[in-house]
């Protein structure tokens, strides 16, 4: 650690190997004793030139790119890149694909929140929820990988379908996962969400107010964990979740103001409930098709451009896609949910004590495959 | 409120600094001259019929012959969308930043800067944001040539 004295305030380098910034992120810390005056984000460590590739190589061999930038998540980023792609193709589903997909999508935003919560809390300093969290998404990350082979990096969306149908029987053991898993959920919340030592670690630090959340572009579990009761799924659907009946719940202020780390922490959990009402009814709604069928022999989308946003665990993941009726895509530019949280992350830590940085850091929950790119 | 709506306020409000407006395709844009393009987001933001007050994202892109800034935003309130684009001169692109009225448009013109190369004006940060600070070039140019060394070592 690097350290230097200017006065009284002192610099203090948190990363870029600091195992609680959940990557390769520098936090350039300007302290007076105890209690940061500022927290100043420095990233570009993981920056891997996604936008840059994907210039390069053809529409569908973008779609590995995409798996690669938030690694915890990469169902709803593939799949937040097909659907802009086939939207700017005129391309539709059926709806075998489109419950597949949705039945993936919240898994993997299962195993992504199981992660920010068992992470989070190991941050904090118990341990237990983490492996209880590993335990679940070891599952799910099993289901996943007897449909496409792969535990993390899927490629398992592809531009007009899927890379291969789901095996006989799967429905049944998703159903039964969800059957085992929700009482789980509660258990977890004995365990940790209501832990009295959690509560006052986490409630009452580092405040996000709406107007803050709105300004900075706050998108996800962060913005509803301010109270804003916005969700991409709900309110600009997408892949027919409108006709799906969940709730979107929003941080309620129980321990302290409203926007709290623990508010943003508990909406994740009350999103996971949420999330096994949704994959129930897909299930229930599936029905058999050729789940390639609307793959195109060329994929050459025509001359234009598009903005498509969806809904993955951290936020709104858009995709800015320019073409120019060629073979790969003239401009890719994704707008990514943790990229614009972490821009935040100076106002939201300012006068926190440093411990405190950490869980602020937690609660936000960035991946800085993403941010990065 | 629709596309057309949206355009038709623009058009009334700023008149000839609106250079054109595409409203038919998936996204309706319009194109704003670039020492307007604080005022009209300000307007955009702060008109209770608009209220775009997300800013959703924020592109440079190179055109070879041009680079654009596109605005995307997005009312919370009215769920409408509308997007606003930028064209400036490849060499020596500079625009107004319009950090004051999103707080995010911070990081995003960063990075606009840090990729493309435009400069944005009055930005309180302006530094590059993934790439290193010594870095030299910028990426995303259609005409960028990768460097055969950096700080003295082969990559």
């Amino acid at each position: 650690m690097q350290v230097e004295y200017d006065g009284d305030i002192m610099t203090l380098n948190m990363g870029p190997q600091h195992p609680s910034t959940h990557g390769v992120l520098r936090l350039e810390l300007k302290t007076d004793g105890e209690v940061v005056a500022d927290a100043i984000p420095h990233i570009g460590y993981l920056h891997r030139c996604f936008e840059k590739h994907a210039e390069n190589i053809e529409y569908p061999g973008v779609v590995p790119f995409t798996d690669r930038m938030d690694y915890c998540a990469a169902m709803n980023m593939e799949l937040g890149y097909v659907l802009a792609v086939e939207k700017l193709m005129g391309i539709q589903v059926n709806n075998r694909v489109r419950c597949i997909r949705i039945i993936m999508a919240e898994l993997n935003r299962i195993a992504s929140h199981l992660i920010a919560a068992g992470t989070y809390g190991n941050d904090i300093g118990s341990f237990t929820p983490f492996l209880w969290c590993f335990r679940d998404r070891e599952t799910i990350l099993d289901m996943f990988e007897e449909t496409c082979g792969a535990r993390l990096l899927y490629n398992y969306n592809w531009i007009g379908g899927l890379m291969c149908d789901v095996l006989p029987g799967f429905e049944k053991k998703v159903v039964d996962f969800i059957n085992y898993f929700e009482p789980q959920v509660d258990n977890l919340n004995k365990l940790l969400s209501d832990n009295f030592i959690f509560i006052k670690r986490t409630a009452n630090v580092g405040i996000m107010t709406p107007e803050v959340a709105l300004s900075y572009g706050v998108t996800g579990p962060n913005l509803r964990g301010s109270g804003v009761k916005f969700d991409v799924r709900r309110d600009e659907p997408y892949l027919g979740y409108e006709e799906f009946d969940f709730e979107v719940p929003v941080g309620l202020g129980e321990h302290g103001p409203v926007g709290s780390c623990w508010d943003r922490y508990m909406v994740r959990i009350r999103e996971v409930k949420e999330s096994c009402k949704i994959i129930r009814q897909a299930a229930a709604k599936m029905t058999p098709g050729d789940v390639q069928e609307s793959i195109p022999k060329r994929i050459k989308p025509p001359v234009g451009e598009i903005y498509h946003r969806t809904e993955c665990p951290r936020g709104e993941l858009g995709y800015y896609i320019v073409s120019d009726g060629s073979l790969k895509p003239y401009r890719v530019k994704v707008k990514s949910p943790c990229f614009t949280v972490m821009s935040a992350f100076q106002e939201i830590s300012h006068g926190a004590m440093i411990a405190d940085i950490i869980a602020i850091l937690g609660s936000v929950d960035v991946v800085l495959g993403e941010i990065d790119r | 409120m629709k596309a057309e709506e949206i355009a038709a306020l623009l058009g009334e409000k700023f008149g000839a600094k609106i250079l054109e407006s595409k409203l038919d395709g998936l996204n309706p844009w319009s194109v704003v001259e670039p020492a307007e393009i604080l005022a009209v987001c300000r307007f955009l933001r702060d008109d209770d019929r608009l209220v775009m007050n997300h800013l959703e994202c924020l592109a440079g892109v190179d055109y070879k012959d041009r680079v654009e800034v596109v605005y995307v935003m997005y009312s919370m309130e009215h769920r409408h969308r509308y997007a606003l684009k930028c064209r400036m001169p490849r060499e020596g692109a500079h625009l107004p930043s319009v950090e004051s009225v999103w707080r995010v448009a911070n990081w995003h013109e960063r990075e606009a800067f840090d990729m493309i190369g435009m400069v944005f004006d009055g930005h309180s940060d302006p530094r590059r944001i993934l790439m290193p600070d010594d870095w030299e070039g910028h990426p995303l140019r259609k005409d960028y040539k990768f460097p055969a060394t950096y700080g003295g070592m082969p990559v």
